[in-house]
This record gives C-alpha cells, structure tokens and sequence, in this order.
C-alpha cells in the first residue's frame, strides 16, 4: 500500500498516459484521437514537473530579496528550493505539443473537406470502394 | 569566425526559413533563390567543419559560452561531420530540383513550401549536430512538424490522411523519446551526451536507467520505421509531393538511424547495450523480418514510387543488421551504408520526381520505350539499381560486403542468408523495370505513345528529356554513386574508422 | 464561422477587458527574470486578447483587421530579434547567443548584459507567439475560406 502511497505522482502519470493511449488507438472519430494525443502529451509534462519536487518544505524556485529587490546576502541552499530545470524543458514541451496540435487541426479541416466526415472507418470505407473504381 | 561554422550551419536556415516567408509575400520567384542560397552556405560550412575536425579532432562548440553540463554543447566528430555533409548535400541537390515541380503542382503556396523545407533541413541538420539529448527532442520535433506539413501540402488525394497518420505515430515515438530523456535526467541530474556516457556506468544495475533505455529505443526505432512500428511510411512517404519526398525519404530515417547509433554507444557504453541486454539479437531479427517484409510487399506494387518506398523500409533493416551484430566491421558496414543509401534513394527519388513532372506516368507497366524518351535519366536509374543490387564498382556493393562480412564475423548466418536473398530481391524489383523501359521492341506503326511516323514504316519516340535543374542533381547523384564505390576504402580509413565510439 | 450577435454585453466586455490582458501580458513578460513567466507565457495571453474580441464579434471583421500580411511580418520581426541578438553576439565575438559580449555596445558589464539579452530575446518570442496563436486561431475558425476579408 505504501508502494502506491508514496509514488502516487508515478500512478497518476501512468493513468492519464494510458487514457491517451487508449483513446489514440480505440477511438474511431479523428477528433477523439487528436485529444488523446493531447492528453498523452499533458500526462508526460507532469511526470517531469512531479520529479523536480524536494522532499523537506522546499519553496518555489523564486529568490525573495528585501524591500528595494537587492539580493539578500548569504549563500542560498540549493535544498530550499525545488529544482527548476524540468519546469524549463516542460516550457519547451508544451510549445511542441501547441504546435502540433495546430497541425493535427488543420489536417482534420482538410480531411473533412475531402471526405465529408471525420470517423476512420468511413474514411477507410471511401478509401477502399475508391479503389475499386 | 572560423570557430562559429558549427553554429551557422543550423542558423542560416532558421533565419532564411523565416526571410523566405516574408519576401515571398511579394515576390515569389525568390524564395527558390534564397532557399538555395541557405542550403549551399549550409553545405559549405558543414565542409569546413568537417575539415576542421579531421584536422585539430572532436570541436565542442559552447552555446552562449556556458560550460557543459550547465549548458548546451554541439559536438562535432567524426560521425557527425559525416552525417552534417550527406544531410546538407542531399538537400542542397533536392532544392535544386524541386523548382520545377513545385512550379507545376502548387505555385501559390511556394513561399510557404520554401520556408517549411528549410525549416525541415534546420531540424535534421540540428539533431545531428548537438550534443545534448534535450536538444535532440527539439529539434526532432521542428523537423517532424515541418515534414507533417509537408506531406499534407499538395493536391495528392489522401495525402491529408497518410499526414494524420504521421502525426500520431510520430507524436507517439517522440514522446517515448522524451520518457526515456526524463528516466536518465530522473537518476543522473544532466543531459548532457558526454556527461550521460561519464555518470551512466555505475548505475548499469537500477531498474530505472533500464526503463529509460528501453523507452527511448522505441521512440527511436518509430521514427526510423523499423518493422512492426514503419506502419506510417508506406502512405506517408508515397503520397507525398515528389519535391518532398526526394528530401525526406532519403534522411528522415538515416537521421533517426544516427540517434540510435548514438544512444546505443556513446551515452551507453556498448558493453551495455549488447551483453547485459539482448537489444543485438532482438534488432537483429527485426532487421530480418523487415528487409523480407519489405522486399515481398515492394514486389506487389505496381507503382514505382511505391515499391521504392517499402525498398526503403527493407534499406532500414540494413542499417540495423549492421548496428546488431556488434562488432567493429558491422558497424563500419552500417555507417558507410547510410551515406551510400541516402545516395541511391535520393538519386531514385528524383527520377521518379522528373519521369512524373515530365510524363505523369508512375506505373511500371507504362514504362515503354522510357529509354528514348529520357535517356539520361534511365542511364542514371540503371546505375542505381546496379548498386542496390550490389554489383561493383557501385557504392552499394561495398557496403553490403561489409556487412556481410559483419554478420559473418559475429557467427549470425540468418543474417548473411537474409542480406543475399535481399539482394536477389532487389535485383528481380529492378530488372523488371530495366525491362519495361530497354527491352520492349520499337511499336509498329498506328502504336499510342508520342510517335513521329517516318516514311519508311519504323516508327521513332522522340526524346523528351527531363528539365536541366532536374537533370543535373540526378546526374551528380548517379557519378556520386559511381565514384564512392572504388573511394570507400579510403573513406571507411580516413573517415569511418575514428567515427565509430570506443569500446569495440 | 464565428457571425456577429450584436450582444451589448459581450461585446462591451470584451473591449473594456482587452486592454488589461494586453498589459498583463506585457507584465508577465517582464517579470519572467524574478518570477513564472517569460516570452510563452506573455505571448499566449497577448494572442488571448486578441482571440476574445475576435470571438466576442465577428471573424470576418477580424481578418479584415488583422490581416494574414501582418501576422507573417510580425512572426518573422518577432524571430529575427531572436536570432538577430544571437547573431550580433556571433559577430561581436563569442558564440552564438553568448550575451555577455553585448557589453561592448550597452554601457553596463557582462554580466548585466547577459541579463538583457535575455529580455530582449523574451521579446521577441512574445511577439512571434502573439503572432502565432492569432494567426493559428484565425485560419482555424474559418477553415481556410472567407478569402474575401483578405482583399
């Protein structure tokens, strides 16, 4: 019990990555497939947040100087603070999901433009009898 | 200045991506010019790098002047001077050519064309050039994005579906790649490349630096389209403009290839990826199913661009066989078929792209008489198909035989048995399109294709070659293949021999 | 296809709100040295501000005004200054993005100057991101057509 107590960060990640993944595969409406891209990519953004945190009453990662914003003297401690570099890349990771979420959206505008629908198997339904012809 | 040629080569693109847009909102005969413009300073200083390197050895380029691990780093070896100049020249050729098409297929959008091309060419040539792992994500993300684009520009019916496909598959493998980055950071603090390989060998036992291992092999073998995870490239590749896929075919998966290579013995030393875990045997039989896949499902096309595409899938098995059997002669076998096969499948590539801007005609059964019709082009096909097949004084002979040689070393003989069928199969693909376009007899008179009937009965196909800025990449491409064949030996000793990592 | 309502409400919201998103954003992009922030963020919300009066009237108004010409200047402004600050501390003398060789023409020293070359390198990720987010939103919302609104 204590297992998934502990490393509760860990179970939620694992669920929310499934749930995208199942719904990449399983889903029929290419919508649906593109939201469960969406949230695969959201569920990895908060495995890499999750870890930066520091056991211990660490504090955000903002320095807090005195009255008119000159640092405070004395050496900081790195174990105050939580670990800011995985907020940094998860900056960048969010970009990338940004961008090819505006890219998934505007190929479905153009597969409804050309099949009228946006369900798979009709699609691959048109694919196959246009074959035949 | 002379220091900062490893910058340049990714910024000029960046920057030309961008310039290009703008100006082509004005003039649109531009953007061709500055396209080729950026790609040829790009190869340029890709040149000097590399002579750079083989000069003074590794360079360590420090971005913003921050020491690794605090910053980023791009490093240059051996193995990536290799990779940068296949990179820049193939694209420089693929520009080149694609003038004439893009002009033909959707004129108005070559702004947009232009500037997501470079954009393309500024990932791959970034993912190939850094040192860091985060860094790679980046830039395989710019690249993948700019390709998902450009597969889906076009007019070709289904492309925006085989596109889609892309999306979710190529999502799918990046974020695998960015588990497995986060698994390493988790338990070593650094994402540094040389870093990583110093902080990694303790820690060979935990279970976490094994998940993460497993993670970003997968990711990396999906964006390679290695069997069972190539399912996206057959439609992807095939549906693309022919501008497009003389670019993206011959590099996306030899990039990809290069990662692999990286992961498996620079960041972890080769003692781990081969004898504490199975990753040789498994890629190896991977590689099998995947060059018989390939080879069976490319005889059933009718169509040439197709049937070159699950060539490519087969090409891929090649590289992996080499990268499995681990030993020193695999190894060199699967870089120096990197380079010859980003050669062949550009140069097919462009031919399909000039023998379709120039008849329309893809289906190999239609192919009579194309040696009338296009006779530098058809020279130009035979040769690359001497050295798919494997026939010296081809580049294509010398690398099967080290990789041959390889597998034989390493005792692996269902690897030597595949490699040889493979080559029958190939020969039989290619020959039966030599066939259809020397060996028909001349039509009688009355016959449908473009006849000029004389007046002594024997009818006569006028010629009606392929555009001069099509023509001439192809027929670099096609002396290239000719001319590094016999210059191997002298490439794998001055060049091959220090890229591959210590260790072996 | 986002049709005009002509409902008082929202639409008077939406225009007094607008201002104070704009200058939020400009905050936040400001205060990304000391605290959550920085050029993404500032820039979501300032295409945000954008996005809402678009929504609260009408689409074909809104590409009338914010035309496709002045969303491609403006992304490619916003990564030249990016690349543009790299490329001038390439030419001043250290690598691409070092700042510190920005000392030479601001009159503060190295260390100060790393910190403004990154604010200027902020600024121009808020704008090509503004730029950006507008430009996705409004290709998006009306699928590529209404190519009257961009005579």
């Amino acid at each position: 019990m204590d297992f998934i107590i502990a490393k509760y960060n860990y179970w939620i990640y694992i669920i929310l990555m499934m749930i995208g993944f199942y719904a990449m595969i399983v889903k029929n409406n290419l919508a649906k497939k593109v939201v469960g891209m969406n949230i695969f990519q959201t569920a990895l953004i908060l495995l890499f947040i999750s870890t930066g945190v520091k056991t211990g009453g660490a504090t955000v990662p903002i320095v807090i100087g005195d009255a008119h914003g000159h640092a405070i003297p004395g050496t900081l401690h790195a174990i105050d603070y939580i670990n800011p570099l995985p907020h940094v890349l998860m900056l960048t990771a969010i970009v990338v999901m940004v961008a090819t979420f505006g890219v998934a959206l505007a190929l479905l505008i153009m597969i409804f433009k050309r099949y009228k629908t946006i369900e798979e198997d009709e699609i691959l339904e048109i694919r196959r009898k246009e074959a035949f012809t | 200045m002379s220091t900062q040629y490893p910058a340049l080569i990714v910024i000029v693109p960046l920057m030309s991506a961008l310039i290009c847009f703008v100006v082509g909102w004005w003039n649109r005969n531009f953007c061709y010019k500055i396209a080729v413009a950026a790609i040829a300073v790009s190869f340029y200083s890709s040149v000097v790098t590399m002579k750079d390197v083989m000069a003074n050895g590794v360079i360590h380029y420090w971005v913003g002047s921050w020491e690794p691990p605090w910053g980023i780093e791009y490093v240059v070896d051996y193995l990536n001077g290799y990779m940068l100049i296949i990179i820049t020249f193939i694209s420089l050729l693929a520009v080149i050519a694609s003038k004439k098409s893009v002009e033909k297929d959707f004129p108005e959008k070559a702004p947009a064309f232009y500037s997501i091309f470079l954009l393309l060419v500024t990932g791959l040539v970034g993912i190939t050039i850094t040192g860091d792992v985060f860094n790679v994500y980046v830039f395989l993300e710019i690249a993948s994005i700019a390709a998902y684009a450009l597969i889906a520009i076009g007019k070709r019916d289904h492309a925006p579906m085989a596109s889609f496909n892309y999306v979710i598959y190529g999502t799918v493998g990046a974020c695998f790649y960015l588990i497995g980055v986060g698994y390493l950071y988790m338990v070593t603090g650094s994402l540094n490349m040389a870093d990583l390989a110093k902080l990694l060998p303790d820690l060979y036992n935990s279970k976490v630096v094994l998940v993460g291992f497993a993670f970003l092999l997968v990711g990396v073998c999906i964006k390679m389209a290695l069997f069972p995870l190539h399912m996206w490239l057959p439609d992807a590749y095939s549906l693309a403009p022919d501008s497009v896929s003389s670019l993206i075919a011959p590099l996306m998966t030899k990039v990809s290839a290069y990662v692999m290579i990286r992961i498996m013995f620079t960041i972890f030393q080769p003692v781990f990826s081969f004898e504490m875990l199975p990753v040789g045997s498994i890629c190896g039989w991977l590689a099998v199913i995947a060059i018989f896949v390939g080879g069976i499902r490319a005889l059933a096309q009718k169509d040439l661009k197709n049937m070159l595409v699950y060539i490519l899938v087969a090409e891929v098995g090649y590289i992996v066989i080499g990268i499995s059997v681990g030993n020193r002669i695999g190894l060199t076998g699967a870089i120096l078929h990197i380079m010859n096969d980003a050669a062949m499948m550009a140069c097919l590539f462009l031919i399909v792209g000039a023998i379709a801007y120039k008849t329309g005609i893809t289906d190999i059964t239609q192919f009579r008489h194309m040696n009338q019709k296009m006779p530098f082009t058809m020279a130009a096909f035979t040769i690359t198909a001497l050295s798919m097949v494997g026939l010296p004084p081809a580049c294509g002979f010398f690398s099967k035989w080290y990789l041959v040689l390889g597998a034989i070393n390493a005792n692996q003989w269902v690897l030597v048995v595949t490699l040889l069928i493979s080559s029958l199969i190939n020969a039989i693909l290619f020959f039966r399109v030599i066939e259809y376009a020397y060996f028909y007899p001349h039509p009688e008179h009355g016959a449908e294709e473009h006849v000029h009937a004389t007046s002594h009965g024997h009818a006569e196909i006028v010629m009606n070659e392929a555009p001069l800025s099509m023509l001439i990449p192809i027929l670099i491409m096609a002396t290239l293949i000719l001319v590094l064949g016999p210059f191997s030996g002298k490439i794998i000793s001055s060049i091959i021999q220090f890229a591959i990592p210590a260790g072996f | 296809m986002i049709r005009r309502h002509e409902d008082i409400i929202i639409e008077s919201l939406a225009r007094f709100l607008t201002p104070f998103i704009q200058a939020f954003a400009l905050y936040v992009l400001f205060l990304g040295h000391y605290s959550p922030g920085g050029g993404f963020q500032g820039g979501v919300l300032m295409g945000a501000s954008f996005i809402l009066l678009v929504i609260a009237y009408d689409i074909i108004e809104g590409k009338r005004r914010i035309t496709e010409k002045f969303n491609i200047v403006l992304n490619a402004t916003g990564v030249m200054v990016f690349s543009g600050t790299g490329l001038l501390c390439l030419i001043l003398g250290g690598e691409f993005l070092d700042y510190s060789q920005l000392a030479a023409i601001l009159p503060v020293g190295p260390e100060e100057a790393r910190g403004l070359g990154i604010l200027a390198v902020e600024i121009g990720v808020e704008i090509t991101v503004a730029a950006i987010m507008v430009s996705i939103f409004l290709d998006l919302a009306s699928a590529g057509e209404h190519e009257e609104a961009l005579k």
